[in-house]
């Protein structure tokens, strides 16, 4: 099932709706990037709330996804990892180290007007 | 759903369908819903693995209900190449498919008994259970 990705302003936000194939969110991270530099994003927001599990896979393919739109000069954050996904993420060793996370979509909203604010003059 | 399921893995989509039947079973179980996520990230490990190194295989999965416990047990099978050195594989960040090379050691972390059984050449069987206390 492919992720919708809704243009706000100066962010995109990928709102995944249920449980993902390795496919769907390799899928995802290709179109992320591709819509970075159609909309000229300064801001991405990756909400997997809905996600019941996360793998190894997924983490490393959200990493990788969250490092390739920061160097293509758009902010990221990860909102919504369960409290469950966390604990198992853990005791599977995976870490998303270097990625911006937050608890739900407001608060990644909220970290990406902070981080963008203090860009100087890029603001629009 | 019965107690006892398998799902065959050939794609990454069944990779997900072994999974959920696994959570489903974890709740027949009487799993708390971190222990179901627990054995749900798990058996995603194996499946994977099961994709990547031998490109198909099976997930068993059943129920296990005893006197003072009760718990779910997975068994994987695949005949692709096998494991050449166990206990290495087992290790967290030695891979030979460039993975994170997390998957079987993160599976073993994740359940409370873990066995692979493995011959180069023939194939491999993990069998790995969670548990828990009746009361």
């Amino acid at each position: 099932m492919e992720v919708p990705i809704l243009k706000q302003g100066d962010y995109l936000i990928a709102s995944i709706q249920s449980a993902l194939t390795d496919a769907d969110l390799t899928q995802l991270r290709v179109s992320l990037g591709e819509r970075v530099g159609r909309f000229r994003s300064k801001g991405v927001i990756v909400d997997v709330t809905a996600l019941d599990v996360m793998d190894s896979f997924a983490v490393r393919t959200l990493r990788d996804l969250a490092h390739r739109t920061c160097l293509r000069g758009a902010e990221t954050v990860i909102v919504g990892i369960q409290p469950d996904v966390a604990f198992a993420m853990v005791q599977l060793g995976l870490t998303l180290k270097g990625v911006a996370t937050a608890l739900d979509l407001e608060e990644g909203l909220e970290f990406l007007d902070r981080q963008l604010k203090g860009r100087s003059g890029r603001r629009g | 759903m019965a107690d006892a399921t398998a799902v065959t893995i050939t794609s990454d989509l069944d990779v997900v369908s072994a999974r959920q039947a696994g959570r489903e079973l974890a709740v027949l179980a009487g799993f708390s819903q971190g222990d179901q996520t627990v054995i749900a990230a798990a058996i995603s490990e194996i499946a994977r693995n099961i994709l990547i190194y031998a490109r198909r295989g099976e997930v068993h999965l059943r129920l296990a209900v005893e006197a003072d416990r009760s718990g779910v047990i997975v068994v994987a099978t695949d005949q692709g190449p096998g494991i050449a050195d166990v206990e290495r594989s087992m290790q967290d960040g030695v891979s030979t498919s460039g993975g994170l090379g997390l998957g079987l050691g993160g599976a073993k972390r994740l359940m409370d008994e873990f066995h692979v059984d493995s011959v180069p050449g023939t194939g491999t069987t993990i069998t790995m259970k969670k548990w828990r206390r009746r009361v």
